[in-house]
């Protein structure tokens, strides 16, 4: 570890508290809807209210009386803005994906409830609306297909009449295993064969999207605000899609109000705003309500799992194999296709599993389109593999924790070469259970739950285990290439110095929540010697920060934050140069700490770095050849990924009478390696899990058979409250990643990934004597009364 | 059209609204007060949450009409007039009890209504005090131990 040598202020690992809360505590904070734009025209968007229907009619009459709606546009009408420009999707997994055509707004069939069929263009938010409810659309019904099994059925109705099945791709990662997998299945002394469900979840930020485009009629110029994760992506796909030049396009993501991946995308109403804009040479806004919301951007999840695991006497795993039905929606968004990729390498789990298959096929439904939610991919392969190891313990007689623990991948196998192809950095997975385990205090626990049983007690206790690992810090280009990714992994950082010693960062990743400029001040305050509040961190502007690839995949620390390290070092080697030059001395001899370039051994031969800024800016006496300033820029593209891990133990009590779940105690231990600010870190980890937790109890995107979602606002679905959430305990146990100079590896999406197999297992566990082996999320009172109805013979 | 004079933190206001305008609109549109978010459209999120003559209310669920004649606080009137933040701010702010701060300016409305309203609340009675107003970010931890700090120094 380099990061502390420097670095006596300590600001590394120290709770400091976060530099962007005033803005954000006080109301100052501009999120998308904030932005005043006098003169702008809104935006309604009529939606379809069927799942499959051809659009016959099109009458605005009724919208255009009312005061305020100056225009009804159908597809017909959009289609020029656009010409043979489409939707994007930046991960063709396969070369024969189907990858249908995805316009902003349909033309002639609407194939989801929500897909956009016309729009209005009003004066106010309030005409936008009235405007779009008035528009009456003629619809042709057409077959629908809803359920991901019934898409692969014989006879299934076909969501997009041109293809010749809802089949969009076929992936598989097996290699030449086969014949190893099949004997280890044959010799295996018990096999686990499960089927597990992940519902559709709605992601739900507390800010709904929006954007707003303003042109510049005069240079032809055009600024795109938007609610999103990625305004570098988005900028490349908008000129792309729009055929705008990139040197006339700014897009500026300003405060976001939380994304978990529903903004990493490039949506319709973007390329909507942006074309009208550039046409009407007005600025042009859209703000999305939240019921809108439910079916107009992305859900996640949405899969039938089924996982084997062939185990010998003793309970080591020899095999897994894993067969994936994974619903795309009705179109592909920017990343759809490649999110169950991203869990295709890890239903191993944190096990040394010698042979290893996976195969995924997806397929379109007519339902809004999947992409990336919190963990994308990685959630569902956990759960799958944290599940079916409970299942293999029960086979095998043996605790959660000792199967766990005859299967981990060994403290001292690192770097560990897994069987699905990937190279995991570090880590101790014993050391982090043992602590989970006693930080759960789960023999007392376990004597309470015995004690329950003995009492006759309704109310059970149920424990439950997750183990996890997540390939984070997305990613090196190369193998980005290797999966046919559409664009590289790489991330971008610039570091200033001014004449007055204050350092400005420009970092490429864009923050909607995660503390990008506490953390990143931290780093920077370390190496340079100087205050955290004297570093300004720029992001999500590009024109200020024009390079930059954004924020998902747990990737802003272990790629930007590295990135912002190295410029970091990049300044402190030219000012050591110019340190050098001033004290006559060669660089080698200098040290530089606390701000102060010294003469080893001639400690009154000495320069502060604010001085070594100050003749940077004036260039009188430079190194011959040295450029003035002190600016250095660094774009940093991974050697591998990073691979957080951790075990989270939950006990929930049920009661067995109403099937009522309650979620009494839950404990962390994660690895995220070295922690820049264990504050945020804890914030991180205190949110996923009850994402993760909502999955597994409370969130459903319910569709009826008609593919009408029924669960469409927030009374319906069940976002929890704090009356819900239970209190957490975390620890820690960082194993250094080697993979980066700071020993980082992300911890975005640890919480979301370890909580639902943990709590599900948990209820598994409180209802296992009563025969249940399988609880579907989200485990509601009915479900789980079910549950025990049916294990007891039907009772229902 | 119809006239609406509000006392908005501490200042008289007057606006023309619709008599279906919301409340959260004639303020944020109108007055230009932008703190006060919107998360949903079914009162289900809290991200609206002002104080109408003292007492907290979502603010998409009043017509701006109702308001008239009314006293309302929003967060941006919360501070005091040297910047120094309300107790509840501050609590908020020590305890890392935000993230995308999108639903923050409700939450810490709700809160200050909150602990007023029933002194002497328990970890319990702030989690069910507080259960109309989502967080997406935070797993309420730190909301629910900020909002027990602010109650214990007195936060007002």
């Amino acid at each position: 570890m380099t990061i502390t040598e420097d670095a006596p202020a300590g600001h590394v690992g120290s709770r400091r508290l976060r530099k962007e809360d005033p803005a954000l505590l006080t109301g100052e904070a501009k999120f998308i809807d904030d932005l005043a734009l006098p003169g702008a025209i809104w935006v309604g968007v009529v939606r379809s209210s069927e799942a499959h229907a051809n659009i016959v009619g099109i009458d605005g009459s009724a919208a255009l009386e009312i005061d305020g709606v100056n225009e009804v546009l159908s597809g017909e009408d959009l289609a020029p803005l656009w010409g043979e420009g489409a939707l994007p999707c930046a991960w063709p997994v396969t070369p024969d994906m189907k990858n249908p055509t995805h316009l902003p707004v349909a033309r002639s069939t609407a194939k989801y409830v929500g897909d956009a069929v016309a729009v209005v263009l009003a004066d106010s938010r309030y005409a936008a609306a009235d405007g779009a409810a008035a528009v009456v659309v003629d619809y042709e019904p057409l077959p629908a297909v809803v359920e991901i099994e019934d898409a692969v059925a014989d006879g299934a109705p076909l969501v997009h009449a041109d293809l010749d099945s809802n089949e969009c791709y076929t992936w598989g990662l097996w290699g030449d295993n086969a014949p190893a997998i099949d004997a280890a299945f044959a010799e295996a002394a018990h096999v686990v064969s499960e089927r597990y469900l992940q519902q559709r979840l709605i992601p739900a930020p507390m800010e709904p999207r929006g954007c707003a485009a303003v042109p510049s009629p005069a240079g032809g110029e055009l600024t795109l605000y938007s609610a999103t994760q990625i305004p570098h992506i988005l900028k490349v796909m908008t000129a792309v899609v729009l055929g705008i030049g990139e040197n006339k396009l700014r897009v500026v993501a300003p405060s976001v109000g939380g994304g978990f991946g529903c903004k990493l995308n490039v949506y319709a109403e973007e390329i909507l705003c942006s074309a009208l804009a550039m046409q009407r040479g007005a600025p042009v806004r859209w703000t999305e309500g939240r019921a809108e919301a439910a079916v107009s951007t992305i859900q996640g999840r949405g899969q039938v799992q089924h996982i084997e695991l062939a185990a010998d006497a003793d309970g080591k795993v020899q095999a897994v194999r894993v067969k994936l039905l994974a619903d795309m929606g009705a179109y592909l968004q920017l990343v759809t296709p490649g999110v169950p990729l991203l869990g295709g390498f890890l239903y191993h789990g944190c096990y040394d599993i010698p042979n290893y298959m996976f195969e995924c096929t997806s397929v379109f439904t007519n339902r809004t389109p999947t992409d990336a939610y919190r963990g994308a991919g990685r959630p569902e392969a956990t759960y799958a593999v944290e599940r079916a190891m409970d299942a293999l313990a029960v086979s095998v007689g043996v605790s959660p924790e000792e199967i766990r623990a005859r299967n981990f991948i060994g403290a001292d196998a690192f770097p560990y070469e897994s069987s699905a192809g990937l190279v995991f950095d570090s880590g101790d997975y014993q050391a982090v259970l043992d602590k989970a385990v006693a930080l759960a205090g789960l023999d007392e626990r376990r004597a309470e739950q015995a004690q329950r049983l003995t009492d006759g007690s309704s109310k059970r206790i149920g424990i439950g285990l997750s183990s996890y690992v997540e390939m984070c810090g997305l990613a090196p280009s190369r193998v980005l290439a290797s999966l046919d990714y559409g664009a590289g992994g790489w991330e971008a950082a610039t570091v200033r110095i001014s004449p007055t010693c204050k350092v400005q960062v420009v970092t490429g990743s864009t923050p909607h929540g995660q503390g990008h400029e506490t953390c990143w001040s931290q780093i920077v305050a370390d190496k340079l010697g100087v205050d955290p509040d004297d570093v300004e961190v720029l992001h999500s502007d590009t024109a200020i920060s024009p390079t930059g690839l954004d924020t998902y995949g747990s990737r802003s620390l272990a790629v930007g934050g590295t990135a912002v390290y190295m410029a970091t070092e990049k300044v402190i080697d030219k000012a050591r140069a110019i340190a050098a030059h001033q004290l006559e001395a060669s660089e080698d001899d200098l040290e530089f700490s606390g701000g102060v370039f010294r003469v080893r051994g001639t400690p009154e031969a000495e320069v502060p770095l604010a001085g070594i800024a100050f003749a940077a800016f004036t260039a009188h006496d430079l190194p011959d050849g040295m450029e003035p300033n002190l600016e250095a820029h660094v774009t940093y593209d991974p050697p591998n990924f990073t691979f957080p891990n951790g075990t989270h133990i939950a006990v929930v009590e049920v009661d067995t009478d109403t099937g009522d779940v309650d979620l009494v105690d839950y404990v962390a231990v994660d690895d995220c390696g070295v922690q820049i600010n264990p504050l945020i870190v804890e914030g991180q980890v205190h949110g996923g899990i009850l994402q993760g937790a909502a999955q597994a109890l409370y969130e459903d995107a319910v569709y009826n058979s008609d593919g009408q979602l029924v669960s469409a606002n927030l009374g319906d679905y069940l976002v929890p409250s704090a009356a819900e959430a239970p209190r957490y305990r975390l620890d820690s146990h960082a194993t250094p990643s080697p993979t980066n100079p700071m020993g980082v590896k992300g911890v975005g999406e640890a919480g979301t990934i370890a909580a639902a197999p943990a709590v599900i297992n948990a209820v598994v566990d409180a209802l296992r004597d009563l025969g249940v082996t399988d609880v579907d999320m989200p485990a509601s009172p009915q479900t789980v009364w079910r549950a025990i109805a049916d294990a007891q013979g039907g009772a229902s | 059209m119809t006239a609406v004079t509000l006392t908005v933190n501490g200042t008289e206001r007057s606006l023309e609204a619709e008599p279906r305008t919301l409340l959260v609109h004639a303020l944020r549109d109108d007055l230009g007060l932008t703190g006060t978010n919107v998360g949903c459209d079914s009162s289900s999120c809290g991200a609206c949450t002002v104080l109408v003559d003292g007492q907290s209310a979502k603010s998409c669920t009043m017509f701006a009409v109702q308001a008239d004649g009314a006293d309302i606080t929003t967060i941006e009137g919360v501070a005091d007039a040297d910047g120094t933040l309300h107790p509840m701010q501050q609590a908020f702010h020590e305890h890392h009890a935000l993230q995308c701060g999108y639903c923050t300016p409700g939450m810490v409305m709700a809160a200050i209504s909150l602990v007023e309203e029933y002194p002497g609340l328990d970890e319990n009675g702030v989690r069910h005090g507080l259960e109309g107003n989502l967080c997406r970010c935070t797993g309420y931890q730190n909301i629910v131990d900020a909002v027990l700090a602010a109650a214990g120094s007195g936060g007002d």
